[in-house]
């Protein structure tokens, strides 16, 4: 055996041992691996602050609430311990800006957009929620009822820049402008102020004001899921291109496939019956 | 032209030209260098893009009419709230005293205060009291609450002003038999005025961004719209126009309110 | 009123035992003064004597600690009493600062007859434009103050003071902040108001021109009247020795 070939065998044998090794890790199902920010840890962005029913008492950390429990359900999936879900906090405005994010993944009710797509990614939708109204009793006395020519009536305010706002616009098409807020607590003090008739959230949200925030708020209807294009579809929001996007959309599609999303919907997401469908 | 004009015109036009070879050679320098960075094209896409500016520009240009409507009807109320709380806080009689003490209590809150949380307070707060349609409005709450915060810090401006006035020229228009309060009409205010244009002139162009500010209590201006549009279309473009649509408004202004002073010197010179 | 007083025949001003206090510091310390219709009394002394706050005193910009001011012997030093149709009687000439800048020469002199005697533009401008005329001023009149020289503001001030038509003229060290050769011109003008018979109190230190031109001079030190008398006395033969010493450093 001349010295080039036990070089050769040498360097053979080493790098055999690396692919075992390679696949070894391979073989333990971590499709994130090297694909997280922080390696071996999932950072999970949500809003500041988060409300209820999507994180409970602001404290996504607890895995309590719907997008909260969403979190760990599709991290355990992907092979993260709890221990290893990082929480973090950002507004829309740092989901969308050009340059690296500080999340794996962010979910805050972001509903699902061609626009959007065009400059971050989604996975595949975790929820499609129903657009509902909520208006305040004095309203409803006054002879509101869930029907598009009543509606144009109210006066409206919506959360800016959210997939509400075009339903307001387009669909029922108010006779004065609407009022723009920035988020729900605005939105709810306005309707206290008189300033608003009605305002449009996700159902679950609407449920959760009009039972707790509101002294006397009441879910006025709910637009049927074929109103708009396609129905308002929650998807977790990633940074363009991300690497991750595949494993998140693997580790929900299993959570479907096995029922667990739909017991986690069960369990915090209000059963919405009774609420009118507006024609 | 004598040698000394000669050679001033010589320097002049040097001065000239080295300020316009420096400045070209920065802005080609901008412009050829940022967009090799790599981040460019996203950069490019996110903040400049024709399409977005195009699409979005009318309907900001209308949204901006909300924000001019609001600073139109605030400006005077300003001035003339201003000018009370600064002549109560500049009254002499030991009687008007309470007045004084209200005057500089006023000022010392209304200047501590963020002015966004005196919009949340008073634009929420009032109607929620109780107040029927349409005297709820958040137009007219907000524009409450911009009255009381700039008139604060114009009564300020203006009282300093006052203060600079000689006292010489009160004692001359006293001797001469006038009131005090035609003292303080024709001799004192209109020499104090003069004096603190500049710093209300700030005052205006602060005033005309704060304005936005009313689009946390509901009313749709231009910075309002152009965050809807960011969301909806998730491109900062329309950010890009409302800058470009404020400054085609401020830069003027700001160059009319110089060149008027300007003139008022030369004129007294 | 007046003829009340031509009656009686007493001065035109008086003033007896002022004293004014500023916190613990005695300025005026019982001044003595009478003044006749007509009369020019000149004020001497060193800074600080209370020369200004003397003529602040008579036209009411101060009131009196104690004593009395009296105008054809009246009481205007009474507290409580109205100052504003006292100080239209008694014009006041300030050493500085007296125009007001952002007014013409000719609105600084409108002013107060259209603002006090209630007189319409049409009214007060030709009676303004006659002082100024008379004055030599006609071609400044419608210049603003930093257009004017320093005695040219000053001569716009008198004619000021003059256009309410005062019985009484004070002027404090009206040029002292003139440049020399600026003096003259002002003190030109007190010569015509003197010829004219304007009662008058000049507090100055031009001490040539008080000896030549007034008809008494005191000299005020440490808030009293520590010699008074004609010019000539007080100059060519001063009894007291302050005012030899302060005669000395000044006439030096």
């Amino acid at each position: 055996m001349t010295k080039s070939q036990t070089m050769g065998l040498f360097f053979g044998v080493f790098a055999l041992g690396l692919a075992v090794a390679a696949g070894g890790a391979q073989a333990a199902g971590e499709c994130a691996q090297g694909k997280t920010l922080v390696e071996g840890k999932l950072t999970i962005a949500t809003g500041n602050p988060a409300y209820y029913p999507w994180v409970v008492d602001d404290k996504p950390e607890d895995g309590k609430g719907f997008e909260a429990a969403v979190a760990y359900a599709v991290a355990d999936r992907m092979g993260f311990a709890r221990e290893d879900v990082v929480w973090t906090r950002s507004t829309f405005d740092e989901a969308i800006q050009p340059g690296a994010k500080n999340f794996d993944f962010n979910l805050q009710q972001y509903s699902i957009t061609p626009e959007r797509e065009q400059v971050v990614d989604f996975s595949v939708p975790y929820y499609s929620a129903a657009m509902a109204v909520l208006v305040r009793k004095p309203s409803v006395e006054a002879g509101a009822r869930p029907e598009l020519a009543s509606l144009k009536a109210l006066k409206w305010g919506v959360m800016a820049g959210t997939t509400a706002q075009p339903v307001v616009t387009e669909i029922i098409a108010p006779q004065s402008d609407p009022l723009l807020y920035d988020d729900n607590t605005n939105v709810t003090e306005a309707m206290k102020a008189g300033q608003i008739d009605a305002a449009i959230f996700d159902l679950p949200t609407a449920l959760y004001l009009a039972a707790v925030v509101l002294d006397d708020g009441v879910v006025l209807g709910q637009f049927p899921a074929d109103r708009a294009d396609n129905p308002d579809q929650f998807g977790l929001l990633m940074p363009e291109g991300s690497a991750l996007r595949t494993c998140v959309d693997e580790a929900l599609e299993a959570l479907k496939a096995d029922g667990t999303l739909a017991a986690i919907e069960a369990e915090w997401l209000q059963e919405a019956t009774g609420v009118p469908v507006i024609e | 032209m004598n040698r000394r004009q000669t050679y001033e015109a010589r320097q002049r036009r040097r001065a000239v030209l080295i300020a316009s070879v420096s400045t070209a050679c920065t802005l080609a320098a901008l412009i050829l260098l940022v967009p090799l960075a790599p981040g460019w094209p996203r950069v490019q896409q996110s903040f400049f893009s024709a399409d977005i500016f195009v699409r979005t520009f009318p309907r900001l240009l209308e949204a901006f009419l909300v924000d001019v409507a609001i600073f139109a009807w605030s400006a005077p109320m300003i001035a003339l709230v201003g000018l009370i709380v600064a002549l109560c806080r500049s009254t002499r009689a030991p009687g008007l005293f309470p007045l004084r003490l209200f005057a500089m209590l006023y000022v010392d809150i209304f200047r501590g205060v963020p002015v966004v949380l005196v919009i949340y307070l008073i634009g929420f707060g009032i109607p929620g009291l109780g107040l029927p349609r349409p005297w709820n409005s958040p137009y007219i709450w907000g524009t409450v609450a911009l009255v009381l915060t700039y008139s604060a810090y114009v009564a300020e401006i203006l009282r300093s002003g006052i203060e600079s006035v000689h006292p010489s020229q009160r004692a001359a228009g006293i001797s001469l038999g006038l009131s005090e309060g035609d003292v303080m009409r024709f001799v004192v205010l209109p020499q104090a005025v003069r004096r603190v244009v500049p710093a209300n002139m700030n005052m205006l162009i602060a005033l005309q961004k704060d304005v936005a500010l009313l689009s946390f209590i509901g009313p749709v201006e231009i910075l309002r719209q152009a965050g809807v549009f960011k969301s909806l279309l998730a491109n900062f473009t329309p950010y890009v126009v409302a800058a470009v649509i404020f400054l085609a408004v401020t830069v003027p202004a700001t160059r009319y309110a110089d060149y008027l002073l300007n003139r008022e010197r030369d004129a007294r010179s | 009123m007046r003829a009340a007083d031509e009656r009686a025949g007493g001065p035109k001003l008086a003033l007896s035992g002022v004293v004014k206090r500023f916190g613990q510091h005695t300025v005026l310390d019982g001044v003595d003064l009478d003044i006749a219709r007509g009369e020019m009394v000149c004020l001497i002394g060193p800074s600080g004597s209370g020369k200004s706050t003397l003529l602040r005193c008579i036209n009411l910009l101060e009131p009196v600690d104690e004593g009395f001011v009296r105008l054809d012997g009246v009481d205007i030093s009474e507290p409580g009493l109205d100052p504003g149709p006292i100080r239209r009687r008694i014009g006041i000439v300030f050493q500085s600062f007296n125009l007001f800048p952002h007014m013409s020469a000719l609105a600084n002199v409108t002013l107060a007859p259209r603002r006090v005697l209630g007189l319409s533009a049409a009214e007060a401008e030709p009676a303004a434009e006659a002082l100024f005329a008379r004055f030599n001023l006609a071609q400044h009149m419608r210049k603003y103050p930093d257009q004017l020289s320093g005695g040219q503001q000053q001569r716009v001030a008198i004619i000021r003071a003059l256009a309410m038509q005062p019985e009484v003229m004070l002027f404090d060290e009206i040029t002292s902040a003139l440049d020399p050769e600026l003096v003259g011109e002002v003190l030109d003008v007190l010569r015509q108001l003197r010829a004219d018979g304007m009662t008058m109190v000049i507090a100055t230190h031009e001490m040539s021109f008080a000896r030549e031109a007034a008809d008494r001079v005191c000299f005020i030190d440490d808030g009293r009247i520590a010699e008074e008398g004609p010019p000539a006395a007080i100059f060519t033969a001063p009894r007291q020795e302050r005012t030899r010493a302060f005669l000395r450093t000044v006439l030096r």
